[in-house]
């Protein structure tokens, strides 16, 4: 009687199992992409309401199809001009002097190390504590006294400083992993320090400067609050950009949508071919 | 993702360059000289600056001179509710947003360490937030995702009996803090990835001989090997969160009232507003002592997670 049963159990024990490894597998995949779809959703949905008449991006309930205009696209385009030039400048600017301030400091911090070097490393870092807004209204009479005040300069010497000592840390952290056989043979050739830096050192490391140059990218292109308090016209950034498309009255909503767009959508594509090497990045180089 | 190692080693170059001639000693230094001068230069002037005008009576918006007005300016720093509510506010929302950021992260790492179909696909959607421009991030989600009238969350939630929340009025702090969560919620699930693919797969599959449940494993093996991952994204994120000035001014302008004025927001509306110059630096540099505080243990933290503790 028993051994019927059993048999067969045994028989159907298989399968059932890889029924529930399947099922298992499918659920973790459908939980995976529920979740990634929810964090999506709302960059989704800035990008479907730009392609909105303005009509139609302030309806109850909400509008999942309509006729797609590139209306809004083209006020943005026709408005964004010097908001566009002075953040590019900015940010751009400011990357470059980072990456030549950053190259000799992390190399003086790793390859042949001066003295104190840990202490060179904490004191880049600490500096990346101090709010800055803490001394946002001395920085303004400074900026003003200066001459300063709403020019781009203004805006490349502070991100500069901002992302420098995120730089330093990550460029050291690639510097270490040149291979030292590649050091000492540049040595051996008797290469002065420059040729070791521009002939051994760059070359190997160059993925990593290109990555540490996108977060910097990143970091001054989105950058509001510096923009917004030390600048009006003449260096007014893209974040001030989205804040002037959204007036006083009327609708606005696709026409807001349609900057945010815009002003994000180069970033994220960035963001999203440097992803790996993002991680490492925002780790300041903890991470490999 | 590619092979992920463990934490920074500890650098080749150990031992402290002794012996080693005046002349190399200064070659060492040049190098680092232009980005130290450059940081001392710009980072450390204001806040100098910004002691002196603590201790002055200086409004921009008029012609009157600065002049020295004695600790006063500090004495409404300490007496005015409005500094310590709005420090609370910071401590607040940087503590919230971290802390659920982080716990989310961890989840969300869990579900993205295996093999699954569109893996590469659903971290990329995962991320975006994080790169999204924060001044638009904020814009988007004040209007079109959480108005009363039109918003998309209003929509998705009335099944469940949610009918045309005012968010931004009821709820101001609990939608910025949202938002803060939603763009470093993504941040902290890339680092605890990073934690989770570096760990020994021999050791999970020893545990798994011996026969220990999947949450056993994950609470007594991979929690300690995460951790100072976890410790490396709080930190992170309490730096970058603890300055959060996007999302304030433009979801909810510290409002309603106050509700979610938070310390730089503060400190901009008292230059921007008030035009007081005097004020803002006594705020600023309250505000960067008692960092200096919590950057201390900041720092150590630093020391211990890029392992090289003699260095504090």
């Amino acid at each position: 009687m028993t051994a019927v049963p059993l048999r067969a159990l045994r028989a159907r024990e298989p399968g059932s199992r890889r029924l529930r490894e399947v099922s298992g597998k499918v659920g973790w995949t459908v939980l995976a992409w529920v979740v990634a779809i929810a964090f999506f959703l709302p960059v989704l949905w800035m990008v479907l309401t730009a392609f909105k008449p303005e009509s139609a991006a302030e309806t109850w309930p909400p509008r999942f199809t309509f006729s797609p205009t590139l209306a809004e696209f083209r006020l943005v385009f026709s408005g964004w001009g010097p908001y566009v030039t002075h953040s590019v400048i900015a940010t751009i600017g400011s990357t470059i002097l980072v990456l030549l301030l950053g190259v000799p400091a992390a190399y003086a911090l790793s390859v042949h190390p001066v003295g104190r070097w840990r202490d060179g490393l904490f004191f880049f870092i600490s500096t990346k504590m101090l709010p800055i807004v803490a001394a946002i209204g001395p920085l303004y009479v400074i900026a003003l006294k200066t001459h300063l005040l709403d020019s781009i300069w203004v805006l490349i010497i502070l991100y500069t400083a901002m992302n420098l000592p995120l730089a330093i840390w990550m460029i050291r952290s690639f510097m270490l992993e040149v291979p030292s056989e590649l050091l000492e043979a540049a040595e051996l050739d008797g290469a002065g320090r420059i040729r070791e830096i521009t002939g051994v050192i760059l070359p190997v490391i160059s993925p990593g400067l290109v990555s540490t140059a996108l977060i910097c990218v990143i970091f001054a292109w989105n950058e509001l609050f510096l923009a917004l308090n030390l600048t009006v016209t003449n260096a007014a950034t893209m974040p001030m950009y989205l804040i002037s498309s959204v007036p006083q009255e009327g609708l606005y909503i696709a026409h807001l949508s349609a900057a945010a767009t815009v002003a994000s959508v180069p970033v994220i594509i960035v963001g999203w071919i440097a992803q790996r090497s993002l991680v490492r990045g925002l780790a300041m180089g903890a991470i490999k | 993702m590619t092979v992920i190692e463990d934490l920074a080693p500890p650098p080749k170059v150990e031992v402290r360059p002794r012996g080693v001639s005046r002349r190399e000693r200064w070659q060492r230094r040049l190098p680092l000289l232009p980005a130290l001068i450059y940081t001392i230069v710009v980072t450390q002037i204001p806040f100098l600056v910004t002691l002196y005008y603590s201790f002055q009576s200086y409004f921009w918006n008029t012609t009157a001179p600065a002049h020295f007005n004695g600790v006063s300016n500090y004495k409404t720093v300490f007496t005015t509710p409005a500094f310590r509510s709005a420090l609370w506010r910071s401590v607040v929302m940087t503590a919230a947003a971290v802390i659920i950021a982080m716990i989310l992260g961890v989840a969300l790492a869990v579900l993205l360490d295996r093999k699954f179909f569109g893996r590469g696909v659903v971290r990329t959607l995962l991320i975006t937030p994080f790169l999204i421009m924060p001044a638009a991030a904020a814009l988007v989600w004040a209007g079109p995702m959480l108005d009363p009238n039109f918003g998309l969350l209003n929509y998705l939630l009335a099944p469940f009996g949610v009918h045309h929340v005012a968010w931004l009025s009821t709820h101001a702090l609990g939608s910025v803090i949202v938002v803060m969560i939603w763009q470093w919620t993504p941040f902290m699930t890339l680092i605890v990835l990073a934690g989770l693919q570096s760990q020994p797969p021999d050791v999970l599959e020893a545990a798994k001989v011996d026969g220990a449940g999947a949450f056993a494993t994950f609470r007594e093996l991979t929690l300690p090997h995460l951790r100072p991952y976890i410790e490396l994204g709080i930190l992170l994120g309490s730096i970058y969160l603890v300055n959060v000035f996007d999302q304030v001014r433009l979801m909810t302008n510290g409002g309603p009232g106050t509700a979610t004025t938070n310390l730089p927001f503060y400190l901009y509306q008292q230059v921007n507003y008030a035009f007081d110059i005097g004020g803002a630096a006594a705020t600023g540099v309250v505000t960067v002592i008692l960092t200096i505080i919590v950057a201390t243990f900041a720092l150590r933290m630093f020391a211990r997670v890029f392992r090289f503790e003699e260095a504090v």
